[in-house]
């Protein structure tokens, strides 16, 4: 049997439930309340693009992002909070298709690099980035436990 | 990170094998574009049939093709067989139960932890386009 077409459209309000069930089989947890958030913060802004997947048995991927200027002293650029493909939809470009959506998007409000942030164990998703041309950046993520503040300070 | 001649090898070989979907490369043939020994190439073949990398053809106009899948193998798949690159909590930095040598190996395994996720997430698929 041949797989129904992908197309591709903004997201609504509406399209949430079918997003975030989709977000608690990949992950196994629901957050309803995450992704009724996430479309308010960018389903509705002109630099933040919320974008979907469409086959003829319903949404089956997502992607979200936005434009951020001089954030870590950064020119303005495009970044990737999200992206996610139905499990069952896996092997059919979907991804890929919103992603370049996504890049065409960001293009067209005049930034020339996409930029993402990543688990260093996430494999998966890391091989995806990567196989679009996606390589490693300027910059490198730090953290550290708050708890361990105090130590830190004493010897300063 | 400086790779091993063998290391390399393997790199260099699976690459040309992967351009060329099932074409049969002669060791010859690799060797000689980038100017490897063919006696060590050979033996970095021989690993990488083993390991069911690549397989070999005999008799005339055999050669190696790629086994496994481009999408699927990875730098990490192919470099870990040839460098020590696995991270373990051993004193490979010396210096015994020292400070210093809990500093350093507390760096070190920042190191190891990139360059793992980098060799796990690059793909031979995605290797064939950086060269391009």
């Amino acid at each position: 049997m041949t797989a129904s077409p992908i197309t591709l459209r903004a997201a609504a309000a509406a399209d949430m439930t079918a997003v975030g069930g989709i977000d608690a089989r990949i992950t196994g947890t629901a957050k309803p309340q995450y992704w009724a958030e996430m479309f308010e913060r960018f389903g509705r802004r002109d630099d933040r693009f919320f974008l979907l997947a469409e086959a003829d048995d319903g949404v089956v991927g997502y992607v979200a992002g936005e434009v951020r200027a001089w954030e870590f002293g950064s020119p303005p650029c495009g970044w990737v909070f999200v992206i996610g493909v139905d499990p069952a939809a896996r092997g059919r470009k979907v991804a890929t298709q919103l992603f370049q959506a996504l890049c065409e998007a960001m293009e067209s409000r005049g930034v020339d690099t996409i930029r993402t942030m990543i688990a260093c164990d996430d494999e998966l998703n890391m091989a995806f980035f990567r196989a679009q041309g996606m390589m490693g950046g300027p910059f490198i993520e730090l953290e550290m436990p708050l708890s361990q503040r105090g130590e830190w300070e004493r010897d300063a | 990170m400086k790779l091993q001649q063998a290391t390399r090898c393997a790199l260099f070989a699976v690459f040309e094998l992967a351009r060329e979907p099932g074409r049969q490369v002669a060791a010859a043939e690799i060797a000689d574009a980038y100017g490897l020994s063919v006696n060590h190439l050979a033996k970095v073949l021989r690993e990488l049939s083993r390991a069911k990398v690549i397989k070999s053809v005999r008799g005339a106009g055999g050669g190696y093709t790629l086994a496994a899948n481009p999408k699927r193998l990875t730098l990490y798949d192919i470099i870990s067989r040839f460098e020590d690159i696995h991270p373990e909590e051993t004193d490979e930095t010396g210096g015994g139960a020292t400070e210093g040598a809990r500093a350093l190996q507390r760096v070190l395994s920042e190191i190891d932890a990139i360059t793992q996720s980098t060799l796990k997430s690059i793909s031979v698929a995605t290797f064939l386009k950086l060269g391009r």
